[in-house]
């Protein structure tokens, strides 16, 4: 049945947000974990998002060599590799023999915008979703 | 003077019987057509921010060609082995026989952007979020003639 697609492809867009959202937060909430050593250091995650065109929703849709229509998911999450920030804190427990500290290579204003970014699709998902069940409500009251 | 009633008074006039078949008309294919547009604009706002992912849709008007065309083949069959069986639609080429519908695999297209993204995205989220409350109220305007029939039916059926 190709209208209750819309569900899906809604769901799978939220889903793909949350994602993002707590990728997001994780960036954030570390931004500050200083460590001792460059390898233990947080880098900045971003989730990768992929087009579903081939499994469950090409329904109608699938023959090949045409546009299919699909939801979203998220491919892998990599870690971003810009530099890491090394500062001179000698105070610090985990300062090295040098007395410096690694950062993680959060940029928080990068983040920010991410986040307003996922939250704003998300908001626009539900929007769908609740405008397909409405549709789809009134349907099942044809009649009456 | 009085004009019987018989068959053959009306060879020539379209036999009105409601065809049940027939009574929602054009407004069943707008239906699938809207339902159909409403999960390629969802998928298109679901893909907003997916690197290379180009949006897509459903043209009416290759949709209303395609219904055209279908039902003018359907007519010619229809018309050739009408005969005896009363089928008004068959009568008329001119009518749009809506029974054979229309394949939406064959018409979806990419959306030429207006604006190029450095990550070939061709999603404008605000213009599919129009053109999806666009297409819900078109929606719901089908959805209210069918209702309009239905309930012009119940009411013949009755005999109110």
């Amino acid at each position: 049945m190709s209208f209750f697609n819309v569900f899906d492809i809604s769901a799978s867009a939220m889903r793909a947000e949350s994602v993002r959202m707590n990728v997001t937060a994780s960036n954030m909430a570390n931004a500050d974990s200083v460590v001792s050593s460059a390898g233990d250091a947080y880098r900045a995650r971003q989730p990768v998002f992929q087009a579903v065109l081939d499994s469950a929703f090409t329904g109608e849709f699938g023959q090949s060599g045409r546009p299919q229509v699909g939801g979203v998911e998220v491919a892998g999450v990599v870690e971003s590799q810009a530099p890491l920030r090394r500062e001179y804190r000698p105070a610090s427990p985990h300062a090295d023999d040098e007395g410096y500290v690694f950062l993680p290579n959060v940029n928080v204003v990068e983040e920010m915008a991410n986040m307003i970014a996922a939250s704003r699709n998300y908001q626009s998902n539900v929007e769908v979703f609740n405008a397909s069940k409405q549709m789809v409500q009134q349907t099942l009251n044809l009649g009456q | 003077m009085k004009i019987a009633f018989s068959p053959a008074n009306r060879q020539g006039t379209p036999y009105m019987a409601p065809n049940f078949d027939n009574v929602f008309g054009i407004h069943e294919t707008a239906l699938r057509y809207r339902g159909a547009r409403a999960s390629v604009l969802a998928a298109n706002i679901a893909n907003a921010e997916t690197p290379g992912y180009r949006a897509r849709d459903l043209r009416f008007d290759d949709v209303m060609r395609s219904v055209k065309a279908g039902s003018g083949a359907s007519n010619a069959a229809a018309a050739a082995n009408a005969g005896a069986t009363l089928n008004a639609h068959a009568a008329y080429p001119g009518h749009l026989n809506m029974q054979g519908g229309f394949s939406l695999t064959a018409l979806a297209h990419y959306r030429e952007p207006l604006q190029a993204s450095l990550d070939q995205n061709t999603v404008d989220a605000a213009a599919e979020s129009a053109r999806f409350a666009e297409n819900a109220m078109r929606y719901q305007a089908s959805l209210r003639f069918l209702n309009g029939r239905i309930s012009g039916l119940i009411k013949a059926l009755k005999g109110e």
